[in-house]
């Protein structure tokens, strides 16, 4: 079988890979990166987003070849180097941001892109950059607000409602 | 899904040469293709990728027309047209979410002609040309239905060249679920007169509503077009609307753009 290599979280990785493996199946079959989720596997969901050169993309829309020589980040990555929670993690964790936890990992993705594209987006912003992340659970308020504190800014405005 | 070979080349001959194979087909950024051949719906033998070939991406503005590199994103197109032709940068940034757009690419949209999508009716509407490895087609005779175009078997769409209008607006009436148009429309005005086109509604797909055209034309208003009324005849009718609610979108949609336009 051919091998695909990249860079996922930082570290030089090289696994076999058919043509037709997806991107998300190389991070959680071989590599054991099974953070990044499969919710609908029919790129609806936004669970399996990560980030390939910096651009948030659906990990189970695109194949593992493609990235060949990439630099691939997975919500493994996103933790502080001394296993603390990053920023956007840890505003999650403090404004109730996800509760079974299944869509966290593709939020807390799209978050870091948006923020890295626009450091203070207003709250119109950040419902329209999270169009294609679905969440069963919340309601959305509380990761809006999440984002929202994560960047910085005051969120005590928005209303749970 | 089946299994297929992927091939990744680096300029527009190879990808042509490993088009030329059985059962050969263009990867673009697989938004559409990926979830088809999920499906089984589609079984190529060989995926030829076209995401390695620099020559395919860019955006370029000169002599009044944006040319667009076939393997560009819609992210790409929404950020670098933004000043040359912003309403086109807008209808590539309205394009489903950003991690879709992250991926998508003109030449696919516009080669796969969903009788949804938004890039058709921005290259009817602005007017052009899709430039292959063998030709040129205006865009007036690329879409011919519902998923058909003028491509033959093996063309690659190498570039897409937007005529860039005085001014011009895509308003669309997104399906909430899908992010695709209901119905969609894209106006377009130039010293020679007004350009229409619409998407999402007809079951041919993209078309130019002419009546609207030479109304617009004599008076770029959206009170010009108000006494026309849309043939529910032909359009598309589903869970989401009935032909004679398309209809109506079409109308509305249309008005919006002109507004929007200004
Ligand atoms: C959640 C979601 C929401 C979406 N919302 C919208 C929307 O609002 N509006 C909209 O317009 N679209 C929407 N799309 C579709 C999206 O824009 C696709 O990116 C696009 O239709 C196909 O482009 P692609 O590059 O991904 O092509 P692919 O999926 O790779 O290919 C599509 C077809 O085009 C062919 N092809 C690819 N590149 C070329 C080329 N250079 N020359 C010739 N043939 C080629 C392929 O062989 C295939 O037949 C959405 C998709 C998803 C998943
Ligand atoms: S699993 Fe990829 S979008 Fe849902
Ligand atoms: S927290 Fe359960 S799906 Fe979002």
């Amino acid at each position: 079988m051919p091998t695909v290599s990249m860079t996922v979280n930082g570290k030089p990785t090289t696994a076999e890979a058919e043509g037709r493996t997806l991107l998300v199946e190389f991070l959680r079959g071989p590599l054991g990166l099974t953070g990044t989720h499969v919710g609908c596997d029919t790129s609806q969901c936004g669970a399996c987003v990560v980030h390939v050169n910096g651009e948030a993309v659906k990990a189970c829309t695109m194949f593992a070849a493609e990235a060949e020589g990439a630099d691939v980040q997975t919500i493994e990555g996103m933790a502080n180097a001394d296993g603390s929670l990053g920023v956007i993690q840890q505003a999650f964790q403090d404004h109730h941001g996800l509760q079974c936890g299944f869509c966290t990992p593709g939020m807390v993705m799209s978050a870091a892109a948006l923020l890295k594209e626009n450091p203070k987006p207003t709250e119109t912003e950040i419902r329209d950059y999270l169009e294609g992340n679905i969440c069963r659970c919340t309601g959305y308020h509380n990761i809006v607000k999440a984002i929202m504190a994560a960047s910085g800014q005051d969120v005590t405005a928005i209303a749970a409602e | 899904m089946y299994d297929f070979e992927l091939v990744k080349p680096t300029t527009v001959e190879e990808a042509v040469a490993a088009l030329s194979g059985d059962e050969a087909q263009p990867l673009g950024g697989g938004q559409t293709l990926i979830p088809t051949m999920k499906q089984r719906l589609a079984m190529p033998g060989t995926l030829v990728s076209t995401s390695g070939i620099a020559s395919m991406k860019g955006v370029s503005a000169s002599g009044g027309v944006l040319t667009v590199g076939g393997a560009t994103t819609h992210g790409t197109v929404a950020a670098e047209a933004a000043s040359s032709y912003p309403a086109l940068a807008a209808l590539a940034g309205g394009i489903g979410d950003p991690a879709v757009r992250n991926r998508g690419t003109v030449g696919g949209s516009l080669a796969n002609n969903d009788p949804a999508a938004c890039y058709p009716a921005g290259l009817l509407g602005s007017g052009g040309v899709v430039v292959t490895n063998t030709r040129e087609i205006a865009a007036d005779d690329f879409f011919q239905g519902m998923f058909t175009t003028a491509l033959e078997e093996g063309e690659l769409i190498t570039a897409v060249k937007f005529n860039i209008p005085e001014k011009a607006a895509y308003a669309k009436f997104a399906q909430p679920a899908s992010r695709f148009p209901l119905t969609a429309a894209f106006v377009a005005k130039t010293s020679d007169g007004v350009r229409v086109a619409i998407t999402g509604a007809s079951e041919e797909g993209v078309f130019r509503w002419t009546e609207a055209e030479e109304a617009l034309s004599s008076n770029f208003s959206a009170d010009a077009v108000d006494g026309l009324s849309v043939d529910a005849d032909g359009m598309i009718g589903d869970i989401h609307g009935t032909p004679a609610y398309r209809a109506h979108l079409v109308k509305v949609m249309t008005k919006r753009a002109v507004t929007a336009a200004g």
